[in-house]
């Protein structure tokens, strides 16, 4: 099958020899990995492993330097792909909001679909409505996201991720810049969206969700998948020397 | 406290040691100050802001491109807009005057610039202005945090469209105090066009008064210009402190 073609595979994404180097730096280097369609895959590992490279590379918001990422049977990393055609079928949720500043919630909500679905003011705004009520935040809709506490500029995020309708979503750290009490009701919406069948790809350091939501578990250590698995296997009784010192590092905490 | 009693007998002291009949004589004579109105609000005051607006139109649209051009990932694009910006940022902004209305006319005799004196002043001062504000608006582009292009990426616009829709109208509220002193500056530029034969018509407030100056050998003429001025940049600055306050509730 040629090029950027679409295939009749069920993988949501298909990474295949993964390379990424800054510079002389190799953050990347060669990586596997697949995410089959409704699956929710939690990418775990010590700070600089390559965990949100990986994830960013998914929607090339990181340029690969060799290596093959296809989603939803397309080839983003072909020359010729229309990435932003790619992107707005991929939701992605940040570890800092990035909620727009200068937009009301609602209106965050809305502007992509907006300016890049050209959906109607109406049809953009009862969609924005649901899915901030979907993340429990209707009442917040004319707030601005500095009025917000983190955990509701989170919830806003993926509403407005949501609003797209993606067929999948990257989540890249989403609750590593919250207050602990605040973790809790962003892991919620995450969960409730695994709940509702949602492909789900998640860099995150919450072993606790990652063990009760997640259909695999992919740990990361020097730029390479060392192991992956169930969440019971890699997180229970993992084969890897650097896996199980890695969770007993964390699980000392 | 001692402070404020020094201050009181210093003001006593000028209060009452000076010869007000004879200060009022030289910078404020009632009837000479009547007798400029309503020409220097009529034709004086909407000339300057009809250069200034002009100028300062022209100097945005060139500054945004040469912000965009220093911001761009093609070379070429970058040297011409950081060239541009070290001229012009160099040259005072009366020798590009002479440059625009004699310089270029002299050589290029068929060329002729529209709008007049309007054209060539507005031009000539937007051709200044432009490079300070390019400065401007790169600083508030690069100023917006990267994750807003990321998240505009990513949710499939353009760069383009990230730029219009998400950068810019921030990049705009950080750079709008900057931007205000630009306009006071170009305001204050104005008084230069009197230097491309500026006509009854055409006339603006330092020119108005210096005229008057000359006819009626007395400052008042220049009091009340000045006065005008702070009529165009003090609800300049009030509006600028609206602005930014509206702007922090929303940050």
């Amino acid at each position: 099958m040629a090029g950027h073609a679409a295939t009749t595979d069920t993988a949501a994404i298909s990474v295949r020899g993964l390379h990424k180097s800054f510079g002389p730096l190799a953050v990347l280097k060669g990586v596997d990995l697949e995410v089959a369609r409704g699956e929710v895959v939690c990418v775990v590992g010590p700070s600089g492993s390559g965990k949100s490279t990986l994830l960013r590379c998914v929607n090339l918001l990181e340029e690969p330097t060799a290596g093959t990422v296809r989603v939803a049977g397309v080839e983003v990393t072909h020359p010729d792909c229309d990435i932003d055609g790619v992107r707005r079928r991929i939701g992605m949720v940040f570890q800092s909001f990035n909620l727009f500043g200068h937009l009301s919630v609602l209106q965050n909500v809305m502007i992509a679909q907006r300016r890049v679905l050209r959906r109607p003011a109406a049809v953009a705004r009862r969609i924005a409505r649901e899915n901030l009520d979907r993340v429990g935040l209707a009442e917040k809709a004319d707030a601005y996201p500095a009025q917000l506490s983190g955990g509701q500029q989170q919830r806003a995020a993926i509403a407005r991720s949501l609003a797209m309708n993606p067929e999948l979503m990257l989540f890249d750290e989403p609750t590593s810049a919250l207050d602990p009490e605040l973790v809790g009701e962003v892991l919620a919406v995450m969960r409730s969206l695994a709940d509702e069948g949602m492909t789900m790809m998640v860099v995150t350091h919450e072993m606790g969700f990652a063990r009760e939501v997640a259909d695999r578990v992919a740990f990361m250590d020097g730029g390479a998948i060392v192991e992956s698995g169930p969440p019971a296997a890699v997180l229970g009784s993992p084969r890897q020397a650097r896996t199980r010192e890695f969770l007993h590092r964390v699980l000392q905490q | 406290m001692a402070g404020y009693l020094v201050f009181a007998a210093v003001l006593a002291g000028v209060a009452l040691g000076a010869d007000w009949g004879r200060l009022a004589d030289a910078f404020f004579r009632p009837d000479i100050a009547a007798e400029l109105f309503p020409e220097i609000i009529t034709v004086a005051l909407v000339n300057t802001l009809l250069f200034t607006g002009l100028a300062f139109a022209f100097g945005l649209v060139l500054g945004m491109a040469l912000a965009l051009m220093r911001l761009s990932s093609i070379l070429p694009y970058r040297w011409f807009a950081i060239g541009y910006i070290e001229l012009f940022r160099g040259l005072p902004s009366l020798l590009v005057l002479f440059m625009v209305g004699f310089g270029v006319p002299l050589a290029f005799p068929e060329a002729q610039i529209v709008g007049g004196v309007y054209g060539a002043v507005s031009f000539g001062l937007g051709l200044c202005a432009a490079a300070y504000m390019a400065e401007t608006l790169r600083a508030g582009i690069q100023a917006v945090p990267k994750g807003q292009l990321e998240a505009a990426r990513s949710l499939g616009m353009s760069h383009a469209r990230a730029m219009v829709s998400i950068i810019l109208p921030q990049a705009f509220r950080i750079v709008i105090p900057p931007l205000t002193n630009e306009f006071i500056m170009l305001t204050k530029d104005t008084s230069l066009a009197y230097v491309l034969g500026v006509t009854a018509s055409s006339i603006e407030v330092t020119k108005f008064a210096g005229d008057a100056l000359n006819r009626t050998v007395n400052a008042t003429p220049l009091v009340v210009a000045g006065f005008v001025y702070l009529l165009i940049t003090l609800p300049l600055s009030q509006l600028v402190q609206r602005l930014e306050r509206r702007g922090n509730r929303r940050k």
